[in-house]
């Protein structure tokens, strides 16, 4: 592949291949998207959440899956970084606490492409400190 | 933090969570001067001066889901080791700059690290904010902008992975370009 240098040599290589052109659709319609938030406070960070999130946006891109990847802040569940809180079009979120890239891989394999459920979700009920 | 590139992460959530519209991130190394300094620049809410004051204690945050706030305390821990230092200047409803130096080949310096794939991380999770990021190597300076990037390729295009993907490529390359012409610089 050739390299890219800059956002014209981008703009040119995208005009070349419209075939993509299409996922811009998704933009409208974000409620459709799979929306996958890594925690990316201190905490977050210094437990590894941003290879993680790299994993996460180069994978769901790889294998094809319409989503958006964002972080979030700290949800108090220091103890369980990296957690990555996902949410299946219209279905409520669910966070993952441990999250490395095993789990990261098994939560697209099996509950993003599947809705099976995977093992390491904290349960949304549980006490955060004051 | 093990990397610079974390600690950039890091301290730009301060400025999310400041509201800010506009994040500047600077990163300015010099083997001639000996200096690596870190810049992040925002328009938020700025500081009052009691809290800038508490802003590099570890036990002072703003949340209220945790107790500690470690971000500045940790950057600062990292500058000082490496014969440098950590300043801020803030007022309330202009902004907030923090300011990172260390000596750039002290051996306690943590490295760059995955610095292109940061920003290219905070440019797809915050597409409402212009991320502004420079990157100067012995003066020669080389810079990219969300706004940049969504001029060229339209508003949805920061939020698009195959697009982060190739920037975070892009960034990658003009940086390896304008470290690599000068000479040592494999070394750190």
């Amino acid at each position: 592949m050739e390299k890219l240098k800059s956002l014209a040599d981008l703009k040119r290589i995208r005009e070349e291949a419209k075939v993509k052109l299409e996922l811009r659709v998704r933009g409208d319609n974000p409620e459709g998207l799979v929306q996958v938030k890594v925690a990316m406070a201190t905490c977050g960070i210094a437990s590894g959440a941003k290879p993680i999130m790299d994993f996460f946006v180069d994978e769901l891109d790889k294998r094809g899956i319409g989503a958006v990847v964002t972080q979030t802040g700290c949800m108090g569940y220091c103890y369980a970084e990296p957690t990555v809180e996902v949410q299946l079009p219209g279905q409520e979120p669910v966070v993952f606490g441990y999250v490395d890239r095993k789990k990261a891989d098994e939560i697209i394999e099996k509950y993003i492409k599947n809705g099976e459920l995977v093992e390491g979700i904290i349960p949304v009920n549980y006490e955060k400190i004051d | 933090m093990k990397e610079i590139g974390l600690h950039i992460m890091d301290i730009v959530q301060n400025s999310i969570r400041a509201g800010a519209g506009e994040i500047t991130v600077t990163l300015n190394e010099s083997v001639t001067d000996d200096t690596l300094i870190l810049t992040v620049a925002d328009n938020g809410k700025g500081m009052d001066e009691e809290t800038l004051r508490k802003a590099t204690d570890p036990w002072f945050t703003s949340r209220t889901t945790r107790k500690v706030g470690l971000g500045l305390p940790l950057l600062q821990m990292n500058a000082s080791l490496s014969g440098g230092g950590v300043t801020i200047d803030s007022s309330p409803g202009t902004g907030t700059t923090v300011t990172a130096s260390f000596r750039y080949t002290h051996v306690d310096r943590p490295p760059l690290g995955d610095v292109s794939g940061t920003i290219a991380l905070m440019i797809l999770s915050n597409p409402s904010i212009n991320i502004v990021y420079s990157h100067i190597c012995e003066g020669t300076v080389w810079s990219i902008s969300t706004s940049e990037i969504k001029e060229a390729l339209g508003e949805e295009a920061v939020t698009d992975l195959t697009i982060v993907r190739q920037i975070r490529e892009i960034i990658n390359e003009n940086v390896a370009e304008i470290r690599n012409f000068q000479p040592g610089y494999d070394k750190y």
